[in-house]
């Protein structure tokens, strides 16, 4: 395989990774103000603690992986999305900044202060949608250049029919992915008010999660063909995420399984973003950038591969064991811990 | 003065570098403390210290949450303000910038741990034990972003053909002439300024008539750390003069408003400088200090701005700054070895409230000195972003929006700045430490 290669599979990987984590993250953050304000006896703010507080840090370092391996494997990417995304980017900036703060002030601070949970909430729905934008920059068409100087097309982008699907589901698929994760995380530790809000909410949600995404698939024939095209060759990606979606909703809907459940959504997510990522190459931007130019030269590709192949030597072991303490741990999610 | 887009992102990214500084620094030196007291709780089966590394613990969270939300905005950040210099100095330093974000990812997954399995080990030393990869994953961290930020002074380790890098050698690049003294002393500060803010803090609870010997123990050991940082830092501050002189002579002589080239060249303290003219009126010169912090000779000739064309100076204030840092250092040190006089000395009170309102100002002066000198570094690279490169004119975005940009971080940063000590101190309050060894039963 080459640099670029594989280059861009172990930044695809990481940006899944931090897609599902962020996802449960995020979804569990709405879900836990929700739960104020309606009053449910925050059984869901229990389960928040239990898992998410040791692990929001590392769910923060899966996105700075992504952009930082990014700029190291393809540093021309940093002067087109740089420019173009002063804004959006920035926007989420502020938004991750006021979330992961209040996060912390939330939960190792002063625990109930419904501005800080309403804060930490919401902006777990804001996120998911702006950074959402840079996917759909990607396709092309949003980002001129003009006498040496890149632009971003902002009316166009925000008249973009294609543009607001996307944001759509982002947000949705955020619900749904964290709701089927709940539901597993709160029938294991015995809650079962929990678990019956949040099998409700993925059931809920399942829907419109499968509606948007056939949307995306229909507005990007018009958005950019030559993706839509390169789609349709795949298919067998998108119908195999399709059949795990079904198999996860039928398990939750029958309450059976719910591991496996949750397993079925991510492979449900694995499959689909690794199909739309598949056929997206060899563009990392339509029809500009592609891996191939944008590649680093060999020396500094070979030390990134030979860095990253060490550090997961130590990673696998640490990420291993933070999963078998806090997640994995019956007796941890059913006791209370020890801050 | 019109407000450009080059002007306004350079004033971004100071603010944003600025804030995130703070953080940064304690979220570097803390671990160190923590994981000190906890293991002499455990070897000397000394409560007290078990309950320091917990409440330590506690108050580190809460700083490290912005040190990461503000290091994740100044990481992307620097590719949207900053998009050429990021792309030809991605080619180049992509190595360490990737390498700090494992190191990120070591201990953000060990802090994880740490903080929720008190108790949770039959030997606490296990425990203990994972404070360590804690310790070592944001030592590692500073050392990567350090080693980057050198490479911006003095760019090495690849060949410029017709404008694109070729023959790259990331290590070469990494371990540049400016690696070894700027990370010793980055790091050696971080150690330093972290043990005086846990000092102040304490010094103030003393100074309140606090009298508990919990606060004794963790007044003695912070200063224990000051003061071997406090020398250390001055040792490898000296060298960092020595490097200037031999590979940025232009910086060091901006600093220190030498310009003439002369041997026995005087050290500068104050002073006001009439920008016409260049006379320095009312500054106090000491003499061959110069010389002798450049080249540990004072009969050593030190080069001076005159040398070099006038659009290559670097602005001229970082004078004033080098100074407070320099004081800083000296103060800081002066003061942790007066506590260690006194403590050693029978006859005299290390406790005496002179001592401690001078360990107490110590912290804040500390960060002072964190924060000039890196504004002394960094505007003395001025006008170079990569020295001998790119100048930072040629490095910034063409986007439009950067002042819009500029009020919304800077109200972020506003908001989390009121914020994190009005949360450090209701957390504190809520539960202080008498009622906490009071709680669990402390009783030696
Ligand atoms: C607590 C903080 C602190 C203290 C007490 C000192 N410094 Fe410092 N200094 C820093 C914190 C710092 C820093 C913020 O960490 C810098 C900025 C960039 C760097 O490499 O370290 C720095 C930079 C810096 C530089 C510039 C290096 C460069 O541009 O590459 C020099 C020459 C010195 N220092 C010298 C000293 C001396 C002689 C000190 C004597 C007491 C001293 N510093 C105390
Ligand atoms: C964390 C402590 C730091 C502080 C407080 C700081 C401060 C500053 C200041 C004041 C400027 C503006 C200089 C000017 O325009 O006159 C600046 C610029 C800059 N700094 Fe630093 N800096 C820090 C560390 C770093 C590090 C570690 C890096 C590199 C990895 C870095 C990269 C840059 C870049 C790219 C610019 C913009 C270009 C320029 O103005 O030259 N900084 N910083
Ligand atoms: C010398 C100055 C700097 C030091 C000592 C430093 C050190 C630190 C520390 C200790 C943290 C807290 C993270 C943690 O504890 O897990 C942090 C966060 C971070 N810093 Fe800085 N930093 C410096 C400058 C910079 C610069 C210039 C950049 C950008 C290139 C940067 C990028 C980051 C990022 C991306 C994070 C968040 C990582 C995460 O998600 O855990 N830092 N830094």
């Amino acid at each position: 395989m080459s640099v670029e290669i594989i280059g861009i599979t172990v930044l695809w990987i990481f940006l899944y990774g931090y897609l599902m984590v962020a996802s449960i993250d995020f979804g569990a953050g709405f879900y836990s103000f929700y739960a104020k304000v309606t009053d449910k006896k925050h059984s869901i703010r229990v389960v928040i603690d239990r898992y998410l507080s040791p692990v929001w840090e590392v769910t923060n370092v899966f996105l700075v992986f992504f952009f930082v391996g990014l700029i190291g494997f393809f540093p021309d990417t940093a002067y087109y999305y740089g420019t173009a995304l002063l804004v959006p980017g920035s926007i989420a900036l502020v938004l991750l900044a006021i979330r992961g703060s209040f996060y912390a002030f939330a939960n190792y601070g002063v625990r109930e202060n419904s501005i800080y949970l309403f804060l930490y909430g919401v902006s777990g729905l804001f996120i998911p949608a702006s950074l959402s934008i840079v996917l759909t920059i990607s396709e092309g068409g949003f980002i001129v250049e003009e006498g040496g100087h890149v632009h971003l097309l902002f009316s166009e982008l925000f008249s973009s029919t294609y543009s607001w699907i996307v944001v759509l589901l982002s947000i949705v698929s955020v619900l749904f992915i964290s709701a089927s994760f709940l539901t597993y995380y709160a029938q294991r530790a015995e809650d079962n008010d929990a678990f019956q809000l949040m099998r409700k909410a993925t059931l809920i949600w399942s829907g419109p999660t499968i509606l948007l995404s056939f949307l995306v698939f229909l507005t990007l024939r018009t958005h950019n063909l030559e993706h839509f095209l390169a789609m349709v060759g795949e298919f067998h990606f998108f119908a195999l995420s399709l059949i795990f979606f079904i198999g996860a909703v039928w398990l939750i809907y029958k309450q059976r399984y719910l591991g496996t459940a949750f397993i079925f959504v991510a492979l449900q997510y694995g499959f689909a973003f690794f199909g739309y990522g598949y056929t997206h190459l060899p563009y990392i931007l339509y029809p500009k950038l592609t891996i191939y130019e944008s590649i680093t030269g060999d020396e500094m590709g070979i030390s990134l591969i030979i860095a990253f192949i060490s550090g997961l030597i130590l990673l696998i072991p640490s990420l291993f064991m933070l999963f078998r303490l806090f997640i994995f741990n019956a007796d941890y999610t059913k006791a209370q811990g020890n801050k | 003065m019109e407000f450009d887009t080059l002007l306004l992102s350079r004033l971004l990214t100071f603010i944003t570098l600025a804030f995130h500084i703070i953080f940064a620094t304690i979220g570097v030196g803390l671990p160190l403390y923590i994981c000190l007291a906890e293991l002499i709780g455990i070897k000397r089966k000394d409560p007290y210290f078990i309950l320091l590394a917990r409440r330590w613990t506690r108050g580190y969270i809460i700083l490290v949450a912005v040190g990461v939300v503000t290091g994740t905005i100044i990481g992307l950040q620097l590719s949207l303000l900053w998009p050429s210099f990021m792309q030809k100095a991605g080619h180049l330093v992509g190595l360490p910038l990737f390498m700090e974000t494992f190191a990120f990812f070591f201990e953000a997954i060990f802090l994880g741990i740490y903080i929720y399995t008190w108790d949770r080990f039959s030997n606490p030393i296990f425990h203990w034990l994972l404070s360590i990869p804690v310790v070592i994953g944001s030592s590692a961290s500073a050392f990567f972003i350090t080693t980057v930020n050198a490479f911006m002074n003095t760019p090495r380790g690849f060949t410029l053909v017709d404008g694109s890098f070729l023959n790259v050698q990331p290590l070469v690049a990494m371990f540049n002439p400016a690696t070894p003294t700027k990370v010793a002393h980055v790091l050696t500060t971080a150690y330093l300024t972290s043990g005086f803010v846990l000092a102040s803090i304490t010094a103030y609870f003393l100074l309140k008539g606090k009298g508990h010997v919990y606060y004794k123990k963790a007044l003695h050991l912070s200063m224990i750390g000051c003061l071997v940082f406090s020398i250390f830092t001055m040792l490898n501050g000296d060298f960092a003069g020595k490097y200037l002189a031999k590979y940025q002579p232009e910086k060091l002589a901006a600093a220190e408003w030498h310009f003439e080239t002369e041997s026995r060249a005087k050290l500068l303290l104050g002073g006001i400088l009439d920008e016409e003219t260049l006379e320095v009126k009312y500054g106090i010169g000491i003499p061959a200090a110069l010389s002798i912090l450049a080249y540990n000779s004072p009969d050593a000739e030190v080069i001076g701005l005159n040398d070099f064309p006038r659009d290559l100076w670097p602005p001229l204030y970082i004078h004033y700054f080098f100074n407070i840092m320099i004081f800083s250092g000296m103060f800081l040190a002066f003061v942790a070895v007066l506590y260690f006089v006194f403590y050693y000395v029978k006859a005299l009170n290390s406790l005496h409230p002179w001592i401690l309102r001078g360990i107490f100002i110590g912290g804040p002066l500390a960060m002072l000195a964190i924060e000039s000198g890196w504004i002394m570094t960094e505007v003395g690279r001025q006008p170079w972003i990569l020295v001998g490169l790119m100048r930072t004119g040629e490095a910034v975005t063409t986007a439009g929006q950067v002042f819009e940009m500029l009020i919304l971080f800077t109200s972020l940063y506003f908001v989390l700045g009121l914020l994190v000590p009005v949360i450090l101190i209701r957390l504190f309050s809520k539960k202080s430490a008498e009622t906490e060894i009071e709680k669990r039963g402390i009783i030696l």
